[in-house]
Order: structure tokens, then C-alpha cells, then sequence
């Protein structure tokens, strides 16, 4: 009887428990497999080897290997200085990579700079606290267009590379995993993260922690009458400013409380502001879906530059060069347009490639 | 009596009336003279080539929109199944996410930001659904889509989309924003409206399964894994550490219903992490992998990007939670009010915290408030659609919301934000938004000294 209640008594606190607390409903984890039965598979070793690619701070997931900064300069020209420049310092397609970090810094382990106001915008050099972080970056996600195609060697390569760059180890230097810890007593800006803030829901961070989890660091009042000063304006968009965003007219309903602001200057003559891009190359509609398919739009605007002309502007400069573009957008080139080199392009069909080059070249028999 | 006829006459005919004409047409409807009006309005009216619906100025005998009956209530309409997954009228086409030109350089690493000041209750529709991709989206097979989970676990497990949608699901209602959301407004006024300064948020019935219930399956050591790492399967293989807190009270989910429908692919089709309360980035979509550890794991999303940076040099890191925020979505900037008299304030407000407690309006750039009525359901870490009465009395003022949560926390100004974050964090900027109404009715992004 006694013992009848107690197991009810206990069948109830762990349904109380299990209702109100995750904690608590987590303990129960082996009969949660029973329940779901025939549900999942258990991974095999060769398919967790696939999958789990991240480099955790400590290195754990770092595999064995190494790449010296020599082989780093060569990859890094082939496959990343198109978008980030041949110094990682460009700011054409991302933020620079390198810049802003100097030996003092190496030494402290602050980028001393992220204290100045007034020094324009923040490279990764400056940001990163953990090696890691860039190998992991370049290892999952570069190149940009092609990622998860670098081998181990190239993704060491290419990280000492960057580290070359920011002066964190010199030009004869081979990164491995035997010696990326001692690297990572160099970063520049190694002390400079700070998890004690109140943006975590947990108490993972809270060792001693000012802030404990969760608690806000502004702290406003609900004033309701006569509060604070007389409302006055400091900051709105100039008049100059007030088309950046296309007419804002045609941003809103035609029909409600309110309309948007006719901001084309046309007074109302024209709804259409939005609708004229994708202006001609050739003469023939704009292959879009290709161009989209193939990322030539990363590097190419339909009128404009962004890292290489516009398409507009090698329209006008190659018209019936069909063949001549066919063979630039296959093998890249530099010098035409600047410097900026565009890579090859080996994974673009040759239907694709037929298909831009004749549409560029104004070929009328082209097909979109 | 004069202004009660100027009520009924000021209804424009459509959004084509410059600035400047609703002023004079204002002034001259102090004035008393009607025939001015009604020719103004017309004259306006008529520089439109097919207006889409103008809603007539002048009555006379009656609208001819009732007198004469139009074609679609003496005709035969569109058959059933026109569209077998049905589109938005034709009229409503200038509701569309858009980019903010010059925000980013690439078209895939990029954001479209939601229409708020077009959206009604809470519900963002899916089409509408904000975007963020890192390295452009992608429309994913769901029958070749794996979960795997693996790290401080008994087994690591593989599931399909299939077992995945097997199991007990739920479905809650959360808002999503983008830690960046507004992040270009921290120094000063950088974008015109409401869709620019809020528009990297939504909010989404989302249905899933809580995501514990997969760690246990997999037997996790949830003592010595404090830390969960969620991996996307796209080029950019995101990566998140997911605080265990927000898994272990079973908020985590992973979702593959939105809003009744699956995902959308640019929203993570099939499999996307739901992690209320906190920011989008976390929200992992193509979600193909969590690993159990026992530390964080700095990764690219979370020591490069998404880091706050403070006045003293330090970034901090692993900044999650969006606190409460609320913002008036109409009127709104670039908006124009075509008369005087009656408006309902609308917008929004939410927190990453829980439930949203009180909304207050002050129409007077923060010198008096009014207490807001809150449109139920109010839910935890949803977002809250707020309305106030207000008549414009054609005056120039200055609109403002301010949210207060379930926690006590309420919605600083910027002055208060910028006092302890200073102006160069890009994230978490949470402030009292002002919109400004001028005496023509046109309102505009401002901030206060």
C-alpha cells in the first residue's frame, strides 16, 4: 500500500517535472529511442567523417596537415584574389580581409584600433580572436563560388597565407597542425571578444560574470507624462537622398490609410521608377537565369562595374567578338578592364558559355 | 460644419498627388474653396494613363463606381483552379521584399527585407518572408536531405525527412529578425522606411519537432554537452552555437512547416532550426547537422560576423537574444497621409525574453504616451500587433512606440542605447523609431537629439 502511493507520489513529481522543466524531461533520454521506434538509423563512421568538418577553438576537428605560405600566395591568386584582392585588402566584393593590425597588437592581443572611432571600418584581421575560426571559414566556405573544393594542404596554405599578410607569421613559414596552437598566441586581436553580456539565454558564460544571463545592460523607464526635452530632429535623409531607395510610391498600396511618397521627381507622371533594370547588353533579352546560374552577376553588373565591367560595357567594346568572349569567360584574364583578375570559369557548359558570349557579342540568333 | 465636408472631399484620388499640391490643396480648403479642390485632385488624376482604381473626389449624383455597374458584377468570372497555388491579386503588386541598394555588393550574400508597412496582424506571409542568404539559396531535394546527429551522443544518428515528419510535432507561432535588423540606423537616419529599418523581420507558425527530442534519441550527454553546434547544408555551411538552455526547455525546434505550408526554399526548404527568441542567424536553414560538445565553437557567423562592438574596443561575442522592440509600421516613413482626422496607428512590437506586456504611443516625439491596445493572441517570442486611436489635426509631430516585455524591460531611446553601446555594434540596436509628420501629410524617418 505504502509503497503503491510512494510510486505514485513519484510518478507525479516526475510528470510535474517532465511538464515544467526541459531539464528534468532529458533524464528520460533512454526510453525515448523505445517510444520512436524504427525511427532514424545509427551513422556510420564514414558518413559522420563526411559531414562533421567544423574546428572548434581548441582544434578538436582540425585534421592532420600543413601548407606553407609560398603555396598559400599561388592558390590565393587563382582562387581568391578576384574577390578579395591580391592583398586581401580589397573592398569590391566583401570587407578586407587584412589591415588595421600591427606588431603592437600581436604582442597584446588587442587591435588596438577597434578603440578609435574614427579608423574607417573593421577587417577580419582585426575582428577574428581564433585561428580556428579562419581555418574552419575557408575550409567550409571558399571559395565563395566553388566551396569545399580547397584540399587540406590548400586550406593550411591559404591560412598561412592570410596570417602572412597580417604580419602574424613570416614568409618562410609552413602552417600545420602541429604548430597552429602557437600561432594562435599571436592573433592580433586574441583578447579581444567578451562574453560578458546578457544576450545569452544560458549560464554557460557566467563564470563570475557581472552580467548574469539574460540581464539587460540598458536599462529605460516607462515615463508617461512631460518626459525628457522638447523633441528636436538631429538626424534625417537629405532631400538628395530621398530616390536611393527607388519611388517609394510604388514600395505601397494603392489603397488605404495612406500612399507612399511619389520620390522619382516625375510629380506623378510615371509609376515605373522600379522596373527599368536589366538594361541591353546586346540586342537580344538578357540570359538572366544563366547569369545568375553561373555567378557571373557576383562579378558583373548589368550596366555597371562592380569588380569586372559591366555587361553593358563589353557589349558596346566586343560586338560580333563572339569567339573572343567565348574564350575570355573560359579562361579569365586580367588587364583589359584593371587589374582585378577574373578566374577561369571550368565548371560553366559550353551551351551556357555559347549562350552569354553570342548574347554579349549582340548575336541575334542568340537565345536568352 | 466646414470641416466635416472637408472630410469627405480630401479622400485623394490616388497616389499620384505631389507633395506640394496636397499642401496647397490643404490651404486652399481652409480657404473654403471646394471647385479648387475637386479640380486640383482631377488635374492629378488625369496625368495617370489607366489609373488603377482612382477613388473619386467629387460625389455629385453618386460615385459612378455604383452607378454604373463594372464589368466583373455583369460578367462570368475565372474559372476554379485558375492557379493551383494561388498568387495575390494584381493590384497588390507593389507589396514585394526588396534590397536596400548599396548594402551589399553581392546579390547572394545578401538581404530582401519584408514590406511591414504593408502587412496586416502578425503573420508575415510566406512570400514575403524576409531573406538573408550568405551564399545564395537553394531549392533542396527533400528526399535526398539528411539530419545527422553526432558529438557527445550514445549513437550517432542519421534521420531522414520521412522520420523526421513521423514523429509528434508541434507548431508555434515565433518572430524572426536578423540580428542586423536596423543596424544601419545605429549613427543616424540611413533609410527611408519601415521596410529598410525593420524589414529583417517575420514571424511564421512554424512546425517541427523539438529538437531535444532528437538529442535524446540520439542518447546526448546533455551534463557535459553544454553546447550545440547547428550546420546548415548549403555553400555557406552555416554554422551556430545554439545555447542548450533554449533546447532543454523544448523552444528549439526543427521546423519544416511554415504558416501551414513547407518552407519555403529561400527560407531553408526542407529543414530549418527554429530558435525563438533569438537572432536569425542562429536560425540554421538546410539544417543537415548538430553536433553536442562541450564548448563554443567560434566559428565564422559568431568570431568574424554577428559580433557587437563596444565602445572599449571589445567585441562581444555570442550575442543571441533580440530584446524588446517595438516599431509603428503605419503610418510610416515615405508614407503620405491625404487628410486630416481619424488614423489608427498600427505596428508591431515583440521580445526576445517572452511575451510582450504594454505598448505605449506618443504622437509628440516622447514627451506623453498613451497606453496601446494589444491584439490577441499575445504569445511568447511572437510578435504583438499593437493600434491607438489618433486624429492628425495637420499639424506636424512626431510618432513613436515603446515596447515593454513580460520581464520589466522596455524599449530604450537611442540616446540610452548609444549611453552604454555607443554607435558602432551593427547589431542588437533595439530604439524607439521616430517617424516624423509634416504639415503635408508626408512622413519621414527621423532621430532625435
Amino acid at each position: 500500500m505504502f509503497s503503491l502511493r510512494k510510486k505514485r507520489l513519484m510518478g507525479y513529481a516526475l510528470f510535474v517535472l517532465t511538464a515544467i522543466n526541459g531539464v528534468a524531461f532529458a533524464q528520460t533520454a533512454g526510453k525515448t529511442g523505445e517510444r520512436f521506434q524504427g525511427i532514424g538509423r545509427e551513422a556510420t563512421s564514414k558518413e559522420v567523417q563526411a559531414w562533421d568538418i567544423d574546428v572548434r577553438p581548441d582544434f578538436k576537428g582540425l585534421p592532420p596537415g600543413s601548407g606553407s605560405v609560398q603555396k598559400g600566395m599561388d592558390v590565393w591568386e587563382a582562387k581568391c584574389a578576384s574577390c578579395h584582392g591580391v592583398f586581401g585588402e580589397s573592398n569590391e566584393v566583401f570587407s578586407p580581409l587584412i589591415g588595421g593590425t600591427t606588431a603592437e597588437d600581436i604582442k597584446t592581443g588587442h587591435a588596438a584600433r577597434l578603440m578609435d572611432p574614427a579608423f574607417p571600418g573593421r577587417t577580419t584581421m582585426m575582428k577574428v580572436a581564433t585561428v580556428s575560426t579562419l581555418w574552419d571559414y575557408i575550409n567550409r566556405a571558399m571559395p565563395w563560388n566553388a566551396p569545399k573544393t580547397l584540399t587540406t594542404e590548400e586550406v593550411y596554405a591559404v591560412t598561412a597565407y592570410l596570417l602572412n599578410l597580417g604580419g602574424v607569421v613570416p614568409d618562410d613559414y609552413t602552417l600545420s597542425d602541429k604548430n597552429i596552437a602557437q600561432v594562435q598566441q599571436r592573433m592580433p586581436n586574441r583578447n579581444g571578444m567578451t562574453t560578458q553580456h546578457g544576450l545569452w539565454p544560458g549560464n554557460e558564460f557566467a563564470n563570475g560574470a557581472k552580467q548574469g544571463a539574460g540581464q539587460p545592460d540598458v536599462r529605460a523607464t516607462a515615463c508617461m507624462r512631460n518626459c525628457g526635452p522638447e523633441p528636436q530632429v538631429r538626424s534625417a535623409l537629405p532631400a538628395h537622398a530621398s530616390n536611393n531607395h527607388g519611388n517609394l510610391a510604388a514600395q505601397n498600396r494603392l489603397v488605404g490609410a495612406q500612399r507612399g511618397v511619389e520620390t522619382d521627381g516625375s510629380n506623378g507622371k510615371s509609376g515605373k521608377a522600379e522596373t527599368k533594370a536589366g538594361a541591353s547588353a546586346g540586342k537580344a533579352a538578357a540570359p538572366t537565369a544563366l547569369l545568375e546560374k553561373n555567378a557571373c552577376i557576383a562579378c558583373h553588373g548589368m550596366d555597371q562595374k562592380i569588380v569586372g565591367p559591366g555587361f553593358a560595357e563589353i557589349a558596346k567594346k566586343y560586338p560580333g567578338k563572339k569567339d573572343y568572349l567565348l574564350g575570355k569567360i573560359k579562361a579569365g584574364g586580367t588587364g583589359v578592364w584593371g587589374s582585378m583578375l577574373m578566374p577561369p570559369q571550368p565548371g560553366i557548359s559550353d551551351d551556357d558559355a555559347q549562350a552569354i558570349a553570342g548574347w554579349l557579342a549582340g548575336d541575334s540568333a542568340a537565345k536568352p | 460644419m466646414r470641416s466635416q465636408l472637408m472630410g469627405r472631399v480630401r479622400k485623394a484620388p490616388e497616389n499620384f498627388v505631389p507633395p506640394q499640391a496636397v499642401g496647397t490643396v490643404f490651404a486652399e480648403a481652409k480657404a473654403g474653396r471646394r471647385d479648387f479642390i475637386r479640380s486640383a485632385f482631377a488635374a492629378a488624376a488625369g496625368t495617370v494613363v489607366a489609373s488603377v482604381h482612382a477613388q473619386q473626389a467629387s460625389v455629385g449624383d453618386g460615385d459612378p463606381n455604383i452607378l454604373e455597374l463594372p464589368a466583373h458584377s455583369k460578367g462570368l468570372g475565372q474559372p476554379v483552379v485558375t492557379d493551383g497555388y494561388g498568387k495575390p491579386s494584381k493590384y497588390e503588386a507593389n507589396v514585394q521584399r526588396r534590397q536596400s541598394p548599396g548594402l551589399t555588393q553581392t546579390k547572394q550574400a545578401s538581404v530582401s527585407f519584408a514590406p511591414l508597412q504593408s502587412l496586416f496582424g502578425i503573420v508575415t506571409p510566406s512570400g514575403l518572408h524576409f531573406e538573408r542568404h550568405h551564399q545564395g539559396w537553394w531549392d533542396i531535394d527533400p528526399s535526398k536531405h539528411r539530419l545527422m546527429v553526432n558529438g557527445l551522443v550514445k549513437s550517432a544518428k542519421v534521420f531522414t525527412m520521412d522520420d523526421i515528419m513521423r514523429l509528434p510535432s508541434v507548431s508555434r507561432f515565433h518572430f524572426i529578425e536578423c540580428g542586423a535588423n536596423t543596424g544601419m540606423e545605429w549613427g543616424n537616419v540611413a533609410v527611408p522606411t519601415v521596410q529598410y529599418t525593420h524589414g529583417m523581420l517575420s514571424c511564421s507558425e512554424f512546425t517541427g519537432v523539438p529538437l531535444i527530442t532528437l538529442l535524446e534519441m540520439a542518447g546526448a550527454d546533455l551534463k557535459k554537452g553544454k553546447f550545440i553546434l547547428a550546420e546548415g547544408a548549403d555553400g555557406s555551411s552555416m554554422t551556430r552555437t545554439i545555447p542548450v538552455e533554449l533546447i532543454t526547455s523544448g523552444e528549439v525546434l526543427v521546423a519544416y512547416g511554415q504558416n501551414g505550408e513547407m518552407l519555403r526554399p529561400e527560407q531553408g526548404y526542407p529543414l530549418r532550426l527554429v530558435v525563438p527568441g533569438v537572432q536569425g542567424v542562429s536560425w540554421v536553414k538546410y539544417l543537415r547537422r548538430i553536433e553536442v560538445g562541450d564548448m563554443p565553437y567560434a566559428t565564422k557567423d559568431e568570431a568574424v560576423h554577428y559580433v557587437d562592438l563596444m565602445p572599449d574596443g571589445q567585441h562581444r561575442q555570442y550575442t543571441s537574444i533580440q530584446e524588446c522592440k517595438s516599431v509603428v509600421t503605419t503610418p510610416s516613413g515615405g508614407q503620405m497621409l491625404l487628410d486630416k482626422g481619424f488614423y489608427n496607428i498600427t505596428g508591431l512590437a515583440w521580445s526576445g525574453r517572452g511575451k510582450v506586456k504594454r505598448v505605449d504611443v506618443s504622437v509628440d516625439g516622447g514627451r506623453n504616451w498613451r497606453t496601446a491596445r494589444l491584439e490577441g493572441p499575445v504569445m511568447e517570442k511572437c510578435l504583438t500587433r499593437f493600434n491607438i486611436d489618433w486624429a492628425w489635426n495637420g499639424e506636424e509631430c512626431i510618432i513613436q512606440s515603446r515596447a515593454m516585455d513580460e520581464t520589466g524591460y522596455v524599449q530604450p531611446t537611442y540616446q540610452q542605447l548609444r549611453a552604454v553601446r555607443g554607435t558602432r555594434s551593427i547589431y542588437h540596436n533595439n530604439a524607439i523609431q521616430s517617424w516624423a509628420v509634416h504639415a503635408n501629410g508626408e512622413v519621414a524617418n527621423v532621430q532625435l537629439a
